[in-house]
């Protein structure tokens, strides 16, 4: 009896002593990180095309923390911009030429698949893994999964991609994200005539 | 000294813990398909076995022995590892960003490498001594990154090579694992401990 008591005690002691050396590394060790870069980064738009000249959103995101220009991001626009700067605090500049145009129309890469010889280029320049195929294979856009960012264009050989608008449908209708700047706090809004009603009937 | 290079060379080419001993295989067939993930397992292995074979050195002969809970040397291994991975990891990530990105996505991966309970259980089965027991583990890591970096190099190889379509992808990878393990085995004989 007393052998079991015993291996049980030693036991729960190593877990303890194991568990305490861990929760006190993962405090000790704890890595801070910046958390203004993350904020940037929620911004941007997620397109990883690479048009401001970083190799995708993040990189741009620390570069804009590090006193970099906000208006290097064409996918975003003037929407983006004026994000970034009520976020940082500074003056929204109009949207640097020397990186591309805003587009009118969200867009969408389509490849006209009998054209296709299958040579992956265009694979590999896909920021967002959105194209499907293998060498000598035909490949298609995972339409879903698509930024628009125009980078397949420029290496496809046989010039069998396509940017076509994107129309909004039932399946691709989305709520807007919600207008940056004013009124995203609760006290901000103005209240709806349901909510006043509710208010005054307690 | 002698022995202590005896261990070294017995680890590493007689007695491979992946070719001979056929341990720590799941890392060997599943991370050996580029040099350089390869090349960042076999150091991340080699960083922890080393130190987990002198950790449950340690638990064993100052903790399981005194108590005579030697039974329960398993288990207690099994704590040990995954303290001493996950540590590491957090150790590393603070103290150096660099290595972190070299190593840190194999780190969690070696908690359940075979290899490294093997060791661990191989050093009280053939009763080293401490200094034994950390070369046992850094020559048995050793071999395992040889082995891995050899095989890594191959498949890289092989991949553009003509192979007849039933043996394409794993296929090709189980024989010539199977070859360098017939090789491996040449050495067998070389030294004798």
């Amino acid at each position: 009896m007393s052998t079991i008591i015993i291996a049980v005690v030693v036991l729960s002691v190593l877990a303890l002593v194991f568990g305490a050396l861990l929760g006190f590394a993962s405090v000790r060790f704890k890595v801070e990180g910046n958390p203004i870069v993350d904020q940037i980064n929620d911004v941007l738009p997620q397109t990883q095309c690479g048009q401001c000249g970083y190799p995708g959103c993040k990189p741009y995101a620390e570069a804009i923390s590090g006193g970099e220009k906000i208006n290097k991001c064409p996918p975003g626009g003037e929407g983006t911009i004026q994000s970034l700067a009520d976020l940082l605090g500074v003056e929204p500049e109009p949207l640097d030429a020397e990186h591309g145009a805003e587009k009118a129309v969200p867009t969408v890469a389509y490849i006209r698949e009998d054209e296709c010889i299958g040579c992956t280029k265009c694979i590999q320049a896909c920021p967002v893994d959105a194209i499907l195929g293998a060498a000598k294979q035909m490949h298609t856009v995972i339409v879903d999964e698509c930024t628009g960012c125009d980078l397949c264009v420029e290496p496809c050989p046989v010039d069998c991609i396509d940017m076509i608008p994107v129309g909004v449908d039932r399946n691709s209708w989305y709520w807007q994200a919600p207008k940056t700047g004013a009124a995203l706090i609760a006290t901000d809004r103005q209240p709806s005539a349901s909510t006043l009603a509710a208010e005054e009937h307690v | 000294m002698t022995e202590y290079l005896l261990i070294l060379v017995s680890t590493i080419l007689v007695n491979n813990f992946v070719l001979v001993q056929f341990l720590g295989l799941c890392p060997f067939m599943g991370v050996s398909n580029k040099l350089e993930t390869a090349i960042g397992m076999g150091a991340a292995t080699t960083f922890v076995l080393t130190l987990a074979s002198v950790c449950s050195y340690l638990v064993y002969n100052y903790l399981l022995v005194p108590f005579d809970l030697t039974y329960l040397k398993t288990i207690s291994f099994i704590m040990v590892i995954a303290v001493v991975v996950g540590f590491t990891e957090l150790a590393i990530r603070k103290t150096s960003p660099l290595l972190y990105r070299v190593l840190g996505i194999f780190l969690p991966l070696i908690t359940t490498n075979c290899a490294v309970l093997g060791v661990a259980l191989l050093n009280i089965k053939r009763e080293n001594s401490f200094v034994e027991s950390i070369l046992y583990g850094f020559g048995a890591a050793v071999g395992f990154s040889l082995v891995m970096v050899l095989f890594a190099a191959m498949r890289e190889r092989i991949a553009v090579a003509d192979v007849p379509n039933p043996f394409k992808g794993s296929a090709i990878a189980m024989v010539t694992a199977g070859l360098m393990s017939l090789a491996f085995l040449g050495f067998t004989g070389l030294v004798s401990i």
